[in-house]
């Protein structure tokens, strides 16, 4: 087994990686930018070294300077977590060639699924559904007419090279076809420096439903159940669930072999995540494959109860995997939130600044994996999100009322956050009764937020006044005050005589 | 002590006095019975008479807002001491600040000194986390003065401009 391993990243993920480092007895070394010197994961790291200043570029994405890093330490391996080098087919071609081993699939099977075009032409003989379109980008608008007019409107144009929603756009008849061919050309090329664009039937408020699959490196790939990511805003997922409520044990076997086939076309190893679109009679279509740990990976380990890091560890140290496919069950069910630095008031605008308290949930079925700690500024420079918060338990419903609790228990100080958002979803009547697409985050946006919504108190208000003038009375004794009684028994002489009372009371029991 | 507290805009007169180690409180002159244990800084566990509520005091710039459980309230205080010099103009009248909206850096600036500009319109551009924020005008009037360069970094609140 490795000895030392460089996690070439940041924030929760970076820390999640330490973890599973130490929980296997490996030294974990971290990386960080300028503006990362107090981050937690350089806290949590047992070596650590300076790769330059914030702007990701010249930091996190400059493989020069991380493979120099994992010569000084002596570092084995390299995860790269997910974002920045995860999915750069040339920083894994530069590890090898530098004797490192990368974390992930090799940069062969990265190319082949890198583009959404080519990943289509490396499943096309493998009997994998795919939504009706092009496989290779759109040569002319002539070209886009007819196959538009074959398959029928509406249709969708998307960037090869795309993400995020970037160089996506929804075209309902021929009259919109040149502009919108057009605008998505020059967006993708902005956004990608590719402006290939192919063309799709659209799949109107589609479900998003993707298959964790886990390969080693002696022929065995293995399905892990799907993630139901339908909760979506600009394209981004905001809540996950594992597993998705209308996938059933049949739909689970024929979505997931339809996974390990398009990961064979490509000869992936490690873990790796295909995703698919899912119409309301649930047909399913391959839409890409993401050659990296997934964000909500964690919703999977809950109800597998595995551990995907662990894995991806002993699959790059050579290993085969320790269990077939129908050793895997799906038990129980798992809810993420990804919480970020976002301003509920403004748009859901970026709000980064200084953690000055911060409150946290524990108890049953609640699991954290977080990148803050109270009195930490999260940095401008990067994406804006802090943590996950992540529910379990026997069935949905109690996973919401587990997740809904600690949601309750969270506080997050001296900056904005979007923890209010989850409230509002997790209370919303379809939301409960799973009716969702990837169109339900939007339209419940549009919806103004009656005030009832907020479970609010008639004494509220009095409350507020009161602490408020409490708060000033401490004034600045409660920035430094540790406990104080401010009523009922007088406070006792503090310090010692405490502990000293605890410890009578234990002994007269 | 007598505090007047505005919660969301409106006030409230509170006296707060310490008897004996115990708080007598009124709030708008009726008696209401308190009993307050500081859990940690910022956080006060709350008894009003049996009902128990965790309240969270969270300052931003000069901005207090109060939790009562997931509730916020904007809160406002003024004591006797001081009262004065306290009240802020709330009207369009004479200049107004721009402030930065968070932590970030000066990307554009859209207008120049001396130029005029429409309720609304924006002024200048502050970048954080990868998203542009234009920072808008309150009111129909004149540019009097910009206070950050292009590439400049700013803090949350920091004055941006001012609109006379």
């Amino acid at each position: 087994m490795f000895k030392k391993i460089l996690i070439a990243n940041r924030g929760e993920i970076a820390v999640r990686v330490v973890r599973a480092c130490h929980e296997m007895r490996i030294a974990a070394v971290a990386v960080y930018s300028d503006v990362d010197r107090a981050s937690l994961h350089v806290r949590k790291a047992d070596e650590a070294y300076p790769i330059g200043s914030a702007p990701a570029a010249e930091s996190y994405l400059n493989i020069s300077k991380i493979l120099d890093v994992a010569a000084r330490s002596g570092a084995e391996a390299i995860h790269p977590g997910y974002g920045f080098l995860s999915e750069n087919a040339k920083f894994a071609t530069a590890c090898a060639d530098a004797g490192v081993k990368f974390i992930g699939p090799t940069a062969a099977a990265m190319e082949a699924m890198g583009s959404k075009t080519r990943a289509r032409q490396a499943v096309e003989h493998f009997n994998v559904p795919v939504v009706p379109g092009t496989s290779s980008g759109l040569a002319s608008l002539e070209q886009a007419e007819q196959v538009a007019a074959q398959i029928g409107y509406p249709v969708m144009l998307k960037a090869a090279a795309g993400g995020g929603g970037k160089g996506m756009r929804l075209v309902e008849g021929p009259a919109e076809l040149k502009s919108a061919l057009e605008s998505a050309r020059s967006e993708a090329e902005r956004a990608f420096g590719d402006g290939e664009v192919y063309i799709e039937k659209a799949i109107l408020n589609p479900r998003h439903i993707e298959i964790q699959i886990i390969a080693d490196e002696h022929g065995n790939t293995i399905y892990l159940g799907e993630r139901e990511c339908s909760l979506q805003r600009r394209h981004q997922k905001v809540v996950e669930e594992a597993p998705s409520p209308i996938v059933d044990a049949e739909m689970r076997r024929r979505m997931g072999e339809v996974a390990v086939r398009v990961a064979q076309a490509a000869g992936y190893t490690n873990a790796g995540t295909v995703e698919f679109l899912v119409d309301e009679n649930k047909n399913f279509y391959f839409l890409e494959m993401n050659t990296r740990l997934q964000v909500e990976h964690p919703v999977t380990e809950l109800v597998t109860g595995l551990d995907l890091v662990h894995l991806q560890i002993h699959i790059a140290n050579g290993e085969p995997l320790p269990f077939r496919q129908e050793d895997i069950q799906v038990r129980g069910h798992a809810i993420e939130c990804r919480i970020y630095a976002e301003d509920p008031d403004n748009n859901y605008f970026p709000s980064p600044g200084k953690i000055t308290l911060l409150l946290l949930p524990s108890g049953p079925g609640i699991r954290r994996d977080s990148g803050m700690y109270e009195g930490w500024t999260v940095p401008m420079e990067y994406d804006p999100l802090l943590a996950k918060l992540i529910g379990y338990g026997t069935d949905r419903d109690q996973t919401i009322g587990r997740l809904t609790r600690a949601l309750n228990e969270y506080f997050v100080g001296g900056i904005k956050t979007n923890i209010s958002l989850f409230r509002r979803i997790l209370s919303n009547p379809d939301f409960r009764a799973a009716k969702i697409d990837t169109g339900f985050l939007d339209r419940l946006l549009k919806q103004k937020q009656r005030s009832s919504d907020s479970q609010a108190d008639p004494q509220a208000t009095e409350v507020a006044v009161i602490a408020a003038g409490m708060f000033s009375v401490l004034g600045s004794a409660a920035a430094s005050a540790g406990e104080r009684v401010l009523n009922g028994s007088p406070a006792q002489p503090v310090a010692v005589s405490k502990w000293k009372s605890a410890a009578q009371r234990e002994a007269l029991r | 002590m007598t505090y007047y507290v505005a919660i969301d805009g409106k006030s409230y007169r509170l006296d707060l006095n310490q008897i004996d180690g115990a708080w007598s409180c009124r709030v708008d002159g009726s008696e209401v019975k308190v009993d307050a244990v500081l859990a940690r800084p910022n956080v006060l566990s709350l008894r009003l008479g049996d009902k128990a509520f965790e309240v969270k005091c969270e300052r931003v710039g000069s901005d207090i807002h109060i939790w009562v459980g997931s509730q916020r309230f904007a809160a406002e205080i003024r004591d006797p001491r001081s009262l004065r010099g306290r009240i802020r103009a709330a009207d369009d009248e004479g200049p107004r600040k721009l402030t930065a909206p968070m932590p970030g850096k000066v990307v554009r600036l859209l207008l120049s000194q001396g130029s005029s500009v429409d309720a609304g319109a924006g002024v200048l551009v502050v970048e954080a986390m990868k998203m542009q924020n234009e920072v808008k005008s309150p009111k129909k009037g004149t540019v009097q003065k910009i206070l950050v360069a292009e590439g400049a970094a700013v803090n949350a609140g920091d004055v941006l401009a001012i609109v006379e």
